[in-house]
């Protein structure tokens, strides 16, 4: 695998230069490859024409490339003012002189045009505060290139357009600045130039103004036009007469989702499109019950639900297949009959274990439908390839025989053939009358799995797609659409 | 406006207000004990136990722990009053070696926490049997040091008016106390410390440099307990293997009753004096009393370290509300 493939990059000074992509792009291993955490395999740095080669993050910032990440990296028990100076403090004959430290991070909170009491511990300040105390000891080692590892995630409005003055007069005294942000919006009101990645290479390049929305999210996620792109929509169902299994009606939570307004009926796949971190797992995981809603009605079988938790939600027959399935499915050490029956052992409880015999039955009848490739079902789960845990994950939920399964990038990291068989199989189980909420990054497997798109930007839903309105490019065209 | 009262102040002002509180009450109380010859036996009498604290408050400022403080002023005891007494060393050489003993056990400990990113509890648990061993091999009988300079140096004494002097163990002790809040408020390796505790990973990518300051930082708990140990020698005029057995219980006690946080980063060298100085209060209080048996040392000091706790949570607490 090769994170990033030949890829040059440039920041002008006095640049916003937004770099763009999904999951997996190569923003990442690009920003470390600059800021010194991995080393370059092939090719060169040049820092005002001067070839570098850092070999750490403080490295690189002796070198004059600072990175601020989306989690403060500053002492919260120690004061604004030391923050910024910290490793650094000016000295004389009787140690630090901590007036010039107060002085010197004034100055540079000054540049940000922040105001605050630079003698109060920076835990005490908001988040927006300390990213900027952040960007101030940046600007205190006198960066010519500032790499901001989206900055925003956890910033309101108001605090997103002191960010953005703070970067805009900064820009004027001609440092060259990298935005990073999954926000399309914010791209558009801050960056003047932008490199968009797609699975390490990159995939466009020109000025923002010259980029339409469309064309952005077409390079981020739309894939190069193929001939499956017309295929046969399955009529629909007819079982959507019968009362939705589950109904949301304006979902909110805080930093999650907002206005998120959709049902599902028996036999149906609802899609869940949108771009990184517009709330498409968050959405999922409040239909499971992972989190509290903040305000909303959630109905299961036309009845209103309170406190919905997930084992409400397992009550009621939902199935759950999270995005990261090592970290949060599969168990690694266990075998892939222990995996498969799992869920349907802690549903009985522990003290009525299921016989051996018919563990094995269960997971053997699992292993040959969903043709799960190993050579034994006693085989650790580990060994297995990514789509085959992929498959046994699934094996897990529909042993209990579920009514809705949640699949959350059920295809994510496993190979063509394994994707089309995940595929197939919702098709199939959808026939029989199982209902689906599936998320996908890629677009193409939405439109041909889903009758039913819930579109998502920012953490928002913004439309409902149905039937023959469910194509690519309309989905594209959804998500780039300007908010208001 | 500077506000005097602010949440990170907190804990030392709860901390002056105990030890006031209780020097205030036992002075009302007891006959005698607002002299200052007992004010300045609190300084000798504790010079050991402060010593050690002061070092072990660098480590706990990191978030570490070090257990080997009290089997170290057994070692350097032994090792002086052995070095000294049986082999007839100059006692100032002596003390170097027992100073070079502690600041190579401190490297070890330092070493293994930075490079391998072992627990502290546990290699400084290494280290406690490590020392209390080698103790023990040295002599398992307690030695009586009779060397005309050491004992000169027991009863070596500053004058000062009022009846009170000051020892030798308690001008090192305030000097190891001023050096200390120096090095811990204006110094780049004092901040580090501090920063560390706020959190090891960013202090990383602060570019501080953290293995080295950590190695530091368990050398001079190292060398401050072997001073301890060296001070206790000359304290009691003795040397004995398992002198200080516990001893790092009361650090400990004495550090977090002074406000340090056991998680690290929040504290002070001040903090630590005066957390000293109210162990010191309560033990001297319960001499005076004369009725009660010194155990009741220990029942106060716990439950004092218990409502101590609870406030600093409670501290923790309301300041992750501000914040969130």
């Amino acid at each position: 695998m090769v994170a990033l493939d030949q890829v040059d990059f440039t920041v002008q000074p006095g640049e916003v230069h937004a770099l763009m992509g999904e999951n997996g792009a190569g923003k990442s291993t690009l920003i470390k490859v600059m800021t010194g955490v991995y080393p370059a395999d092939k090719g060169s740095i040049r820092l005002a024409g001067q070839e570098i080669c850092p070999t750490s993050p403080s490295d690189a910032t002796r070198l004059g490339i600072s990175t601020v990440y989306q989690e403060v990296n500053l002492a919260p028990n120690l004061s604004v003012a030391e923050n910024i100076c910290l490793g650094r403090e000016p000295k004389g004959w009787s140690g630090i002189r901590w007036r010039e430290v107060r002085k010197r991070a004034d100055q540079a909170l000054a540049r940000l045009s922040v105001s605050i009491d630079t003698g109060r511990a920076l835990g005490s300040y908001s988040v927006a505060i300390q990213q900027m105390a952040a960007i101030a000891r940046a600007l205190d080692v006198q960066a010519k290139v500032l790499v901001l590892d989206e900055p925003t995630s956890s910033l309101d409005a108001a605090e997103v357009q002191q960010l953005f003055e703070a970067i805009n007069r900064l820009k004027a005294e001609g440092m060259g600045i990298v935005f990073v942000t999954h926000f399309l919006d914010q791209v558009y009101a801050i960056s003047d130039w932008m490199t968009i990645l797609r699975n390490g290479r990159k995939v466009a390049e020109g000025a923002t103004k010259d980029i339409t929305r469309t064309d952005l999210v077409k390079h981020m996620i739309g894939r190069e036009m193929s001939s499956d792109e017309a295929h046969p929509k399955a009529p629909e169902s007819s079982a959507l007469q019968s009362p939705p299994l589950l109904t949301a009606q304006s979902l909110n939570r805080k930093g999650a989702i907002t206005n998120l307004d959709v049902s599902i009926g028996a036999g149906e796949v609802l899609g869940l499109a949108g771009l990184l971190g517009s709330g498409r797992s968050e959405s999922v995981r409040l239909f499971f019950g992972c989190d509290r809603l903040d305000s909303g009605k959630l109905e299961v079988d036309g009845k209103g639900v309170h406190g919905w938790s997930s084992s409400d939600a397992i009550r009621a027959g939902f199935g759950y297949c999270p995005e990261d399935r090592k970290t949060s499915g599969i168990v690694p050490e266990l075998s892939v009959r222990e995996n498969i029956v799992l869920v349907l052992q802690s549903r009985r409880g522990w003290l009525r274990s299921i016989p051996r015999k018919r563990q094995a039955d269960l997971a053997q009848r699992m292993v040959a439908q969903l043709n799960i490739a190993t050579t034994d079902i006693e085989k650790p789960v580990q060994f297995l390839s990514g789509g085959n845990q992929q498959k046994a994950l699934l094996a897990r939920w529909l042993l209990t025989e579920p009514r809705l399964l949640l699949l959350d990038e059920p295809t994510r990291g496993i190979d063509v053939g394994a994707k089309q068989e995940i595929m197939n199989l919702v098709e199939d189980l959808r026939g029989k009358g199982m209902s689906f909420v599936f998320v996908s990054s890629e677009l193409a497997e939405v439109v041909r799995t889903c009758r039913k798109v819930a579109v998502l930007r920012d953490r928002r839903m913004v439309e409902t797609l149905t039937g023959s309105e469910i194509t690519e490019e309309r989905i594209m065209a959804t998500i780039a659409e300007v908010s208001h | 406006m500077k506000r005097l009262i602010t949440r990170e102040r907190l804990p030392i002002l709860a901390t002056s207000i105990v030890c006031l509180g209780l020097y205030l009450l036992s002075g009302f109380n007891f006959e005698g004990f607002f002299s200052l010859r007992v004010a300045f036996n609190f300084l000798t009498d504790n010079a050991f136990l402060g010593i050690i604290a002061v070092g072990l408050t660098f480590v706990i400022l990191t978030g570490g722990i070090d257990l080997s403080v009290g089997a170290m002023v057994g070692l350097s005891g032994i090792l002086v009053a052995f070095l000294v007494d049986s082999k007839h060393w100059n006692p100032i050489a002596a003390m170097a070696i027992a100073l070079g003993c502690g600041a190579v056990l401190g490297l070890m400990h330092g070493y293994l926490i930075a490079k391998f990113e072992l627990a502290p509890f546990l290699v400084t648990l290494a280290g406690l049997f490590l020392c209390r061993g080698l103790a023990l091999w040295i002599s398992k009988a307690s030695i009586q040091i009779k060397d005309p300079l050491m004992t000169d140096m027991a009863s070596f004494h500053v004058g000062l008016p009022g009846g009170a002097s000051l020892s030798l163990s308690s001008i090192l002790f305030i000097a190891v106390l001023l050096i200390a809040i120096y090095a811990s408020r204006q110094t780049t390796f004092g901040r580090a410390v501090f920063a560390i505790g706020g959190g090891k990973q960013s202090a990383v990518l602060m570019g501080l440099r953290v293995p080295q300051t950590l190695i530091l930082v368990y050398m001079l708990s190292g060398v401050c307990s072997a001073l301890g140990g060296i001070v206790f020698a000359i304290y009691t005029s003795s040397g004995n293997a398992i002198g200080g057995t516990g001893m790092e219980l009361d650090a400990i006690a004495a550090v977090v009753v002074g406000g340090t946080l056991l998680s690290g980063g929040y504290g002070s060298i001040l903090g630590t004096f005066l957390g000293v100085l109210i162990l010191a209060i309560i033990q001297t209080a319960i001499t005076f009393q004369g009725t009660l048996s010194s155990w009741w040392t220990k029942i106060a000091i716990g439950t004092l370290l218990l409502i101590f706790m609870l406030m600093q949570r409670g501290i923790v607490k309301a300041t992750e509300r501000t914040t969130a």
